[in-house]
């Protein structure tokens, strides 16, 4: 029998990487660890060369159960992007936090590990699987700085919340099985083509529960209790993994699954996923403006940009699906920077978490300063950054689709969400006191990740093209 | 009466009486215990169905995992908080048992006739199957799950280790 291995190319790089990471981890010094960065960036990039080399191949390995197109090569793309930023945005936190860093580095590539799988997934097994893969790995990272206990609670929290959320989409899958007799999803794509009638309850139940389920795992409103003060708690190199990289994930699935295979039901889940959108938007604006911690602010305004995602979601076919793909690389860049200078706050025990450790920092390090401003900028949509060109493509696929009361409502929500973004520059430019920030000599490698996020999210901003023929090319790419 | 009937009803009351032990004792581990046991005869009973791969599997997983999960939930929190409430679990368990009777007496009478299913191969569910299954089918899903209990495994011992 001849198996065909090369879509699991990446992913089998980035688990031998893992691996090499824990064994080397046993051998070595612990003022010899920074080694382990550089193998796991050097893995991570191996990978990434292996997803560019593969691009635009179109196959599928193990009856089809996983495929190999430009779908799951661009979220690979993008979840080991999110993987190498979370590394070198952390190296110096595990130092001063007394983290483990072998296991540390090696959980963040096993997860990366299961999200390229859900992204590649094509059998709702593998697809569990990957998700659970991803989810238990990040559990662990939550809690990995073991003398707060803020960071035990919110993996305690996480954990239960996650194996619940788990639950709902076990018990989904399980009836689809149940009503298609599958668990692939062309075979599951092609049992609805068949009989419409038969078995269409449980089919119908079976969809729900899988909604449900993703929808914890992005975040949305009302599954969204959990986001607070799991993000709080978590180590802020970790809370920006899962504000961006676990959501992609999810979204990933969410697309392949829905947009693409279970697509014939559309008319059924479209009115639940536009109330879904509606309320994770607004919800998630209205409780951002009344925190005082720059860190929750984020967490909520996290859950916000999954209502604007949701909504191309809603949208859907072409212009949906690329608007998804461009506006999930927009929030990684802007997010993991805005991360990443609060990151840059943190001093030995003090968090410095709160908008009024955030006074002064424009003028004590003015890199951080404006690096911070242009990712605020980005957050809340102004031209001609990132988060403009993303939000205008989104808002413009909901036209295009005909919910142009969603975009109404997505424009009044950005408009809204400006209160709360530009409060952190008022604060960096026009108060004095407050935290003093890492100078570049002392956390070289974090610098480099922010002015990486910098980067991304002007050329995302100033020159679109490209990345918008790109995920045009990947999304096309899933029929 | 055939010796399968007499074993038959030997496996059945001992169930029914360990399920009835579940119930009454006061002290939960006890009922706990119980519930093992009755899990233990059920697996017995699918053994003289011609399952054993299922009945190896309610040993393993129910009467071994999930007890123990069961066990340590007990003792993490305190049994005697929800003492006070007895007659609150007891009215929902009742409307719960009810239901459920009412549930198996309807298909009991209203069962679809077994004629339209063929019947399966005598190998069905048994463990040669499920192997066959396993390492040709799923070989990459069981390739994966190794890689998610690795996970767990790391992640286990990263988060109990002694610091030092």
């Amino acid at each position: 029998m001849e198996t065909n291995l090369a879509p699991l190319l990446p992913s089998a790089e980035v688990v031998l990487t893992a691996l090499s990471v824990l064994l080397l981890d046993l051998f070595i010094r612990k003022d010899e660890k920074g080694l382990l960065v550089w193998i796991s960036l050097i893995g991570l990039a191996l990978a990434g060369g292996m997803a560019l080399f593969l691009w635009g191949s179109h196959e599928g390995a193990f009856q089809d159960s996983i495929l190999l197109d430009d779908f799951a090569l661009f979220f690979t793309e993008l979840f080991l992007g999110a993987a190498a930023i979370t590394i070198l945005s952390s190296v110096h936190y595990v130092r001063e936090t007394n983290i483990h860093e072998g296991e540390f580095y090696a959980l963040v590539l096993l997860s990366t590990f299961g999200m390229i799988l859900m992204a590649a997934a094509n059998d709702l097994i593998l697809f569990f699987l990957g998700l659970e893969t991803m989810s238990i790995g990040v559990y662990i990272l939550t809690g990995m700085w073991r003398e707060r206990s803020q960071a035990s609670e919110a993996a305690m929290k996480y954990f239960l919340i996650g194996a619940f959320a788990t639950g709902f989409l076990l018990y989904g899958i399980a009836l689809i099985y149940g009503a298609a007799g599958s668990t692939h999803l062309g075979r599951i794509a092609s049992a609805l083509g068949q009989t419409k009638s038969h078995g269409s309850i449980i089919l119908s139940a079976g969809v729900f529960l899988l909604f449900v389920g993703l929808a914890f795992k992005v975040a949305a409103v009302p599954f969204h209790f959990w986001v607070p003060d799991v993000y709080d708690g978590a180590p802020t190199p970790v809370s920006a993994f899962m504000a961006v990289a676990v959501k992609a994930a999810a979204f990933a699935g969410w697309a392949r699954i829905f947009l693409y295979q279970l697509s014939p039901l559309q008319s059924e889940w479209t009115l639940p996923l536009k109330a879904l959108a509606i309320l994770t938007m607004t919800v998630g604006n209205l409780l951002a403006i009344s925190q005082s911690s720059v860190k929750r602010m984020l967490a909520y305004s996290s859950i916000a940009h999954a209502g604007y995602l949701l909504i191309a979601l809603v949208a859907g076919g072409e212009s949906g699906g690329q608007a998804l793909l461009f506006y999930l690389l927009s929030y990684a860049a802007m997010t993991f920077g805005a991360f990443g200078v609060l990151i840059a706050l943190k001093e030995g025990e003090n968090d410095h978490e709160a908008y009024s450790d955030f006074a002064g920092l424009g003028f004590k390090r003015p890199f951080l300063g404006m690096a911070m401003s242009l990712f605020m900028l980005s957050l809340a949509g102004f031209p001609p950054l990132a988060g403009f060109t993303g939000k205008f493509y989104l808002f413009r696929s909901a036209v295009v689709a005909g919910h142009i009361d969603l975009a109404i409502i997505g424009a009044l929500n950005s408009l809204l969400s400006v209160v709360y973004y530009l409060r952190v520059i008022v604060m960096m430019y026009m108060e004095e006191g407050g935290a003093e920030g890492k100078p570049f000599a002392r956390a070289p490698y974090l610098y480099l990740a922010i002015a990486i996020a910098v980067l991304g999210t002007v050329y995302l901003g100033v020159l679109p093209a490209p990345a918008l023929d790109l995920s045009r090319i990947s999304f096309i790419s899933l029929h | 009466m055939s010796g399968d009937m007499i074993l038959f009803f030997i496996l059945a009351s001992l169930s029914v009486i360990f399920s009835l032990l579940v119930i009454f004792p006061r002290n939960v581990v006890h009922s706990a215990m119980a519930l093992a046991a009755t899990l233990f005869f059920v697996a017995v009973l699918f053994l003289t169905l011609d399952a054993p791969m299922l009945a190896i599997l309610q040993v393993l997983v129910y009467a071994g995992a999930i007890m123990i999960l069961f066990l340590f939930v007990i003792m993490l929190l305190n049994p005697a908080a929800l003492e006070g409430r007895r007659i609150a679990w007891w009215t929902l368990g009742s409307l719960a048992a009810v239901a459920l009777l009412l549930e198996l007496v309807s298909l009991f009478f209203y069962r679809p006739s077994p004629s339209g299913q063929p019947p399966v191969a005598a190998a069905f569910g048994g463990p040669e199957t499920l192997a066959q299954s396993l390492f040709t089918d799923f070989a990459l899903p069981f390739e994966i799950a190794s890689v998610l209990l690795l996970v767990a495994i790391i992640g286990a011992v990263a988060l109990a280790k002694r610091e030092g």
